[in-house]
């Protein structure tokens, strides 16, 4: 069976990055600058996008405001009739730049919060003054009226300050919050002993979601994502593995998610070699994990296999070392004690400092 | 807040919010930030009729009348329908 067009793409513009956020999902070793496709390329890829179905995409990095041509990107997957999303810390965001993002038809802009505080926030950041500029670009994004939504990454270290999170949402004029626990993809895994929360703060911030979201309905919407450590099933990862969404490499490696490429034994293709479509639709990287044939046993008579897919592949590939095992996460599976064991050592962790991302 | 819409409100997309025709897969696409919602017919039918002059009496008049059904029912289902998008903030509402 075909499997449907994606819906959405996440343009992954540049790597660079000015922060040194020490939960980076990127992968370890980052791309250069001579590497990212050009302008014109891009366009390409948002026009070969929105032909074979995809209606929104997500300008994302790195920092995408790394990019000089970030202005002329977004007017070209605007021309080619895509929802822009533009996924930032806010820094290299100037009011100049933002008159000119909004003429050429950006939609909606996602800010990352690290913290509520300069000291909070610089130190999990990486980036003396970063918080101070966040909150700058954020008063301007207020003034013009752009939607927002305010991405809240959450862990041990911040996650205890999660109400006055909240209040800051709402008093910067987001329109939507997403509470996003740390996931351990690429450079976060080193910093686990870290990051992961106490079950007793997970089962806190649950609570204290629902409660917000009930208390601020109609001003604010929440997405919650939780740390599926502590969770008895695995994350519906992607919608499922090549079924709704893609993802471009800023060299224009094209892949299923963003932390595809650690999977060893599947081979990427590029946007510059062949065409979106023929990619999606026929590479065997795509179609390495759809459907439900390369699903282990469990997975394949398991009632939840619509609703999870089958979990992450790049977790089981990292936890159970094979992306075609069970996502260690769910309870079912018989690699589920190692997780139960991760979470063991990080409690254990000492709280020593970060490495950050440099 | 309450989600409720009286009957004088006037609901409307506020910006960032917008439907679209989705050619590819022949039907009306509501785009939202960071989501899209596929509309059935019913749907397409409400949000075409909601552009913030229309109060939300009218809508379900005009509703009722185009399709030729009873007010109550009509009344109940776009209720719903727009208390629904409300939650997500994909609708607000002039007073």
């Amino acid at each position: 069976m075909s499997p449907p067009p994606p819906v959405a793409m996440l343009a992954e513009l540049t790597h660079r990055c000015p922060l040194a956020c020490p939960y980076c999902s990127n992968p370890l070793d980052l791309l250069k600058k001579d590497a990212e496709l050009d302008t014109e390329t891009w366009a390409i890829a948002f026009r070969q996008a929105a032909e074979m179905g995809v209606l929104q995409v997500h300008l994302s990095g790195g920092e995408p405001a790394s990019r000089p041509d970030l202005v002329e990107l977004t007017q070209a997957a605007h021309d080619a009739g895509l929802y822009t999303n533009l996924i930032t810390s806010g820094i290299g965001l100037t009011p100049r730049r933002l008159d000119a993002l909004e003429a050429a038809g950006l939609d909606h802009v996602q800010l990352s919060m690290q913290g509520t505080t300069a000291e909070l926030a610089d130190w999990i950041g990486g980036y003396k003054g970063g918080f101070a500029r966040k909150l700058m670009v954020a008063e301007e994004l207020k003034q013009r009226g752009i939607p927002l939504t305010l991405n809240a990454v959450m862990h041990r270290h911040n996650l205890d300050d999660l109400d006055r999170t909240i209040e800051m949402a709402v008093e910067l004029g987001a329109r939507r919050m997403e509470v996003a626990c740390v996931q351990f993809h690429g450079w976060a895994t080193q910093n686990r002993g870290m990051l992961l929360p106490t079950r007793e703060q997970t089962e806190t911030t649950k609570r204290k979601v629902a409660e917000a979201a009930e208390r601020l309905k109609g001003v604010m919407a929440f997405d919650f994502v939780p740390p599926d450590y502590y969770a008895d099933y695995p994350k519906a990862c992607m919608g499922g593995w090549g079924s709704a969404g893609l993802n471009i490499a800023p060299d224009g490696t094209v892949l299923p998610c963003h932390s595809a490429q650690m999977i060893p034994h599947l081979t990427f293709e590029k946007i510059t070699d062949k065409p979106l479509a023929e990619i999606w639709y026929d590479s065997p990287s795509f179609n390495a994990y759809r459907g439900d044939d390369w699903m282990p046993d469990t997975c394949r008579s398991c009632e939840r296999k619509e609703i999870d897919f089958g979990g992450c592949r790049c977790q089981a590939l990292m936890i159970a070392g094979d992306a075609a095992k069970m996502d260690p996460v769910c309870r079912k599976s018989p690699d589920h004690a190692r997780v139960a064991q991760m979470l063991e050592d990080a409690m254990a962790a000492p709280q020593d400092g970060f490495t950050y991302r440099r | 807040m309450s989600l409720h819409i009286a009957p004088h409100e006037r609901p409307y997309l506020p910006r960032g919010v917008r439907l679209m025709r989705d050619k590819l897969r022949d039907q009306t696409v509501l785009l939202a930030p960071e989501k899209a919602v596929a509309l059935d017919m019913v749907g397409e039918a409400i949000l075409t009729r909601v552009n913030g002059v229309n109060s939300l009496d009218e809508i379900v008049t005009d509703l009722a009348q185009t399709y030729n059904a009873p007010r109550d029912q009509i009344a109940g289902d776009v209720q719903r329908f727009l208390q629904g998008l409300r939650a997500r903030i994909f609708l607000r509402v002039h007073p």
